[in-house]
């Protein structure tokens, strides 16, 4: 087991590493998109003066290695910054909407998670029937359509005029959970529909792949169950590419949903970064690009672990 | 601040066209909407708005989103006013006068104005208001606008201008929406962070690119307004999402609707859809240094070869009317009615190239819908109907990110708009008096550059006019801008909600002073 | 009464469906030389109605000028009009002929897509299965580069860069595909991981084989199940990011068709009830479902399965 506790600290270390690659990545790509704060925060109001003021006021003329210099400065003192545009602390920024994506990303999980691993064991269980056909059928269908269609499509159905759920889902502060759960089912169904199938899919195919092996062979001819030769012997062994899965959409949910977020008027962190990235909002882009990279990197490494685990070999590997 | 501007001085033109009788019960708009005489108190008025951002700021020098700039009247007060009829009337100045030469202006304060906080408007309140968007290094995108302010004082409740030259136009200059009036400190300056104000709603609280909330302001000056008791405004850039929220009862009103469907959403139920046509224009300006541009007969036949009732058609679903190549609206003064509209023609298209010397003329169109919504389908459809005249227009499609200012002004014939300015000098200064930062198609004309001098200080109406109407036959027929058509702004709200007769075409959203003058019927 | 119909025409299009799979596999068996005919007798009705689905589509991108009615670009009446005789499916917001814009989509979004997803896997593929086989510096570093990669949000990244290079065809389709590679490349290595602990690679490790022969011979064919579901999935995929990186402003340069962007541009109709933009978006989906039904008989195949 110290072999696990070593690779976590090494990946956390990793991780560290990891952040620092991103933060420079995203420094130095949005300091290739053409224009720069000054002139995207002014856009069609910009005259050649004003530019110039905004930047000397916001020291936007030192060299680029210097002013990625300040930045990391700050953040290795625990200082995000502030937003170039309002001055807003970046932290409080991050911080309000955090909480909003991680408890989209947790109810569209909730439902999405169980759901996918039902499925798709039961469609390896009862593979090439005519519910495994028509359960991928629908589940690669509902994948097949663009996220905001298909938000469009539940809207239409579920939303709209007398519709039983609303359209939009930007509560108030002071909402409850069990509002947080209606005004939140859209989104989250939305999500749900958007990644069920990959992981479903996934499970089936993983479970499919093993029921060819000699100890599956061996424990039908012991005349064992279908369900249970799957769920306690195929599954085990499928399970690292299956946690693989859940691990990437889960990392999705949290990272990736900037569209529904537009479609259902959610405040995220995807909206934050897309209007900081606009604007060249440097501060708030690196905040959010180092909090969605941390979201990855912690999900990957329990996946990772997870995975080792599942597999006493991978556990004991020298 | 190349943002919608209305039109101020002029007659409104609008779909409006109701001629019901005063003082009947009930007034029926042309929607069949029951207009009741008296207004009503009361009610949470919900606002849907199209643009905006987390990158929104309190200052007002930064304003530019329609967020802002609907926050702005909701919850401030400004010297002057634009009316719902077009003209402009006193709000926090109750009167002024200007020197004979228009170069020295007193306004009269307005007494017994209180802020949200308590504080009492003073002459000091508005210069420090005005003075946050002058001076050296000044970031303001209003402080263009101010520029020629030499100097402003404060004496008890009159406050003194002094400009650099004459402008008789300065009031209007004063209802400019980044100018509103707030408290000023012990220091003489604004706080630029403050939700305080004197409009007719206390901000509760903003949260940039989310929502805003508002309730009414008790002590407001204005007798009896406002009707609603508190504001809700939440930003919802989705087309489809926005129209959704209004059909689902979720807002009240949309600030925008999407033109692919709005036919549409007019057939819904319990919806009314509000089309107002002032000086809002879209245009594909031509840098004229630029080879081939550089050629008038090329800019003729490329003027020639767009198809401007298709475009009107097809990209604003018909609401708006085609444009004839100058940025002067039908509704404005001295808009020239006897210039001849210009159609497509490839006839005109083959002369002009004729007489360019060429055989054939294919350019870029780099565009994005950044430019204004539908660009990118209208470069394609230009390049439909110029193929069909014999010139083939390559359309580029640029990424909206940062096509302001990697685009605009720096490919030699992109897309823009223009919200219009108030007054035809206003606008022809911003944007076609040579050198100007905003000179888009980097035109020059020396006729026309004498004659927007001399008509800012002609006080004969009949010479003024001669003069306007030149000025817009030059920048029709030799400027680098092709003003393909003229786009009416398109809301809409719920059968709850009643609106004055007239609906004031200077902005969106009756000149986005909704909160003040409408209510729940 | 309306749900009775409609599911009247769900068993209805069900059955025509297994019919003409049923019918195509006929003809393959029949057409195809011996070994080949056998392989077809395996096949399920699904998976022989996604083949021949596959095939008219291929079809359809060869043929388009020549199937299509009008140009691909060419506005031929008013926007939004109804089907009739001229105009089979209407036109679009434009007014451009619908049918032909699908026609010609097929052959822009399947050619995209396919080149995407087929430069993603090679990269990816390759590239996780040495990192699983060599292990050692070669995986860290590998490892690492994919982990920063993937620790950038996808379409956040995908937005970035094809700000910064412009947005050619080519540029979409190396950008979305070196991101898709770094999920591949995860996929392929984990997979690859479970199969290099196992005995008979360390045999093959004893006897000596070299590495590339270890890869082929050994891991691959056992790593192949997942990797063809990712395929088919990925496939699919592709036209999302095309479809959200024109929700979000960035899509294929006009006037070209391309499905992902045709739905984004009528998507606000189905608020409305009308089902313009399902039609692009069925086109989509049906060519996804059928991959993926062959797909599934593959991996059936790979299995080794006999039931």
């Amino acid at each position: 087991m110290s072999h696990i506790w070593t690779m976590i600290a090494k990946r956390l270390a990793l991780g560290v590493v990891t952040l620092f690659v991103v933060s420079l990545i995203i420094f130095l790509g949005t300091e290739l998109l053409p224009g720069d704060f000054a002139q995207e925060i002014l856009g069609q109001a910009a005259t050649p003066e004003t530019v110039a003021a905004l930047r000397e006021q916001l020291g936007l003329n030192d060299p680029m290695h210097v002013r990625y210099a300040n930045w990391l400065g700050d953040i290795l003192q625990g200082d995000l910054g502030e937003s170039l545009a309002n001055g807003q602390s970046v932290s409080d920024l991050i911080g309000r909407r955090l909480g909003n994506t991680l408890a989209l990303a947790g109810y569209a999980a909730a439902i999405a998670v169980p759901l996918s691993l039902m499925l798709g064991i039961l469609a390896a269980l009862f593979r090439n029937s005519v519910f495994d056909r028509a359960a991928n059928a629908s589940a690669l269908t509902s994948i097949s359509f663009p996220e905001f269609f298909v938000a469009y499509i539940l809207i239409f159905f579920l939303a709209g005029a007398g519709g039983m759920f609303p359209s939009m889902s930007n509560f108030r502060p002071d909402a409850d959970f069990a509002d947080f759960l209606y005004r939140a089912f859209l989104p989250a169904l939305t999500l749900t529909l958007v990644v069920t199938a990959h992981m479903m899919r996934m499970t089936r195919a993983a479970i499919i792949n093993l029921l060819a092996s000699p100890y599956i062979e061996m424990a039908r001819l012991k005349g064992m169950s279908p369900m249970r030769i799957i769920v306690r012997h195929a599954l085990p062994n499928a399970l690292a590419p299956i946690i693989n899965v859940i691990a990437l959409n889960l990392a999705y949910l949290i990272t990736g949903v900037v569209v529904v977020e537009v479609v259902f008027v959610y405040p995220g962190l995807g909206q934050l970064m897309v209007d900081s990235v606009a604007a060249r909002d440097m501060p708030v882009v690196q905040g959010v690009a180092l909090v969605f990279a941390a979201a990855y990197v912690l999900l990957n490494l329990t996946a990772d672990v997870l995975a080792t685990l599942s597999n006493p070999r991978l556990v004991h590997r020298r | 601040m190349k943002r919608p501007y209305g039109h101020m001085n002029v007659r409104r033109r609008t779909v409006l066209k109701g001629t019901a009788a005063l003082g009947a019960a009930a007034l029926v708009t042309p929607w069949g909407t029951p207009l009741r005489a008296q207004p009503t108190q009361g009610g949470t008025l919900r606002v849907a708005i199209s643009t905006g951002g987390t990158t929104d700021s309190l200052d007002p020098g930064s304003w530019d989103s329609e967020f802002m700039n609907f926050q702005a009247h909701t919850r401030n007060g400004y010297l002057t006013e634009i009316g719902a009829d077009g003209s402009l009337v006193p709000e926090l100045a109750e009167s002024w006068e200007a020197s004979a030469d228009a170069s020295v202006w007193t306004f009269r304060i307005r007494e017994g104005v209180q802020f949200h906080s308590g504080h009492v408007l003073t002459g000091e309140d508005v210069v420090a208001s005005i003075n946050h968007h002058r001076g050296a290094d000044n970031t303001s995108a209003a402080a263009p606008i101010v520029a020629d302010i030499a100097d402003i004082t404060a004496d008890g409740m009159t406050v003194t201008v002094t400009l650099s030259a004459g402008n008789a136009d300065f009031p209007f200059v004063m209802s400019d929406y980044h100018l509103p009036i707030l408290p000023a400190q012990a220091d003489g300056t604004i706080d630029p962070a403050t939700t305080d104000g004197c409009g007719p709603f206390v901000m509760n609280n903003i949260e940039f690119g989310v929502r805003a909330d508002y309730t009414r302001h008790d002590g407001y000056w204005k007798p009896g307004l406002p009707y609603f008791d508190a504001v809700e405004q939440v930003l919802i850039f989705d087309n489809a999402a926005r129209q959704n929220a209004l059909i689902s009862g979720e807002v009240d009103y949309i600030d925008s609707a999407d033109l692919n469907t709005v036919h549409l959403l007019e057939r819904a139920p319990g919806i009314n859809v509000l089309s107002i046509t002032g000086t809002q224009h879209y245009g594909l300006p031509m840098d004229t240094r630029a080879a081939p541009f550089s050629d008038v007969n090329v800019r003729q036949a490329l003027k020639y070869a767009i198809n401007r009732e298709q475009l009107v058609d097809t990209i604003l679903n018909g609401y708006g009317s085609v444009g004839n190549d100058h940025p002067i609206g039908p509704g404005q003064r001295y808009f020239n009615a006897e210039l001849e509209q210009k159609t497509f023609d490839p006839d005109r298209v083959a002369f002009h190239l004729r007489e360019a010397g060429l055989s054939e003329l294919t350019v870029d169109l780099n565009i994005a819908d950044a430019a204004f919504a539908g660009a990118v389908d209208a470069a394609v459809l230009y390049a439909e109907s110029a193929a069909a005249a014999g010139v083939t227009i390559n359309v580029v499609r640029e990424p909206n990110d940062g096509y302001w200012s990697n685009v605009w002004m720096q490919k030699p014939f992109v897309g823009t708009y223009w919200g219009g300015r108030p007054t035809e000098d206003w606008m022809f200064a911003t944007a076609y008096a040579e050198g100007v930062p905003w000179n888009e198609s980097y035109w020059s004309n020396e006729r026309f550059n004498a004659l927007l001098v001399s008509a800012r200080s002609e006080l004969d109406e009949d010479i003024r006019r001669e003069q306007y109407f030149e000025m817009q036959e030059i920048v029709a027929n030799e400027g680098g801008t092709i003003i393909p058509m003229f786009a009416a702004y398109v809301g809409a709200y719920s059968d709850a909600l009643a609106h004055p007769e007239q609906v004031a075409s200077n902005w969106r959203n009756d000149g986005h002073r909704i909160g003040e003058r409408w209510w729940f019927a | 009464m309306g749900f009775l119909t409609g599911l009247f025409w769900l068993f209805a299009t069900i059955a025509a469906a297994l019919a003409a799979g049923w019918l195509f596999r006929a003809a393959a068996i029949a057409a195809s030389p011996q070994g080949l005919a056998r392989e077809f007798r395996t096949m399920p009705l699904t998976a022989s109605f996604g083949l021949l689905m596959i095939l008219i589509y291929i079809l359809v991108a060869i043929f388009a000028p020549a199937l299509a009615p009008f140009s691909e670009t060419e506005i031929v009446g008013r926007e939004y009009m109804p089907w009739d005789a001229v105009h089979l499916l209407g036109t679009d917001n434009l007014g451009r002929d619908m049918l032909s814009r699908l026609i010609y989509g097929a052959r822009n979004t399947v050619g995209i897509a396919f080149a995407t997803t087929a430069l993603a896997f090679v990269a990816g593929s390759v590239l996780g299965l040495l990192a699983a086989v060599v292990g050692g510096w070669l995986d860290q570093l590998l490892s690492r580069a994919v982990d920063v990669l993937m620790a950038i949000p996808a379409l956040i990244f995908a937005l970035l860069l094809l700000t910064i290079v412009g947005t050619s065809i080519l540029n979409m389709i190396l950008v979305i595909a070196l991101i898709d590679s770094t999920r591949v490349y995860r996929l392929a290595r984990a997979v690859a991981m479970n199969i290099v602990v196992m005995d008979y690679v360390e045999a093959a490790k004893l006897r000596g084989e070299g590495t590339w022969r270890l890869i082929t011979r050994e891991i691959l064919p056992n790593a192949m199940a997942p990797l063809v579901a990712e395929f088919g999935l990925r496939f699919c995929f592709v036209f999302l990011t095309i479809s959200a990186l024109s929700f979000l402003g960035l899509g294929i340069q006009p006037p070209t068709a391309d499905w992902g962007s045709m739905v984004r541009d009528n998507a606000t109709l189905i608020s409305f009830g009308d089902i313009t933009p399902l039609l692009p978006a069925g086109a989509i989906a049906l060519l996804t479902v059928s991959v993926n039904f062959v797909v599934d008989w593959q991996l059936h195949r790979a299995s080794g399965l006999k039931e």
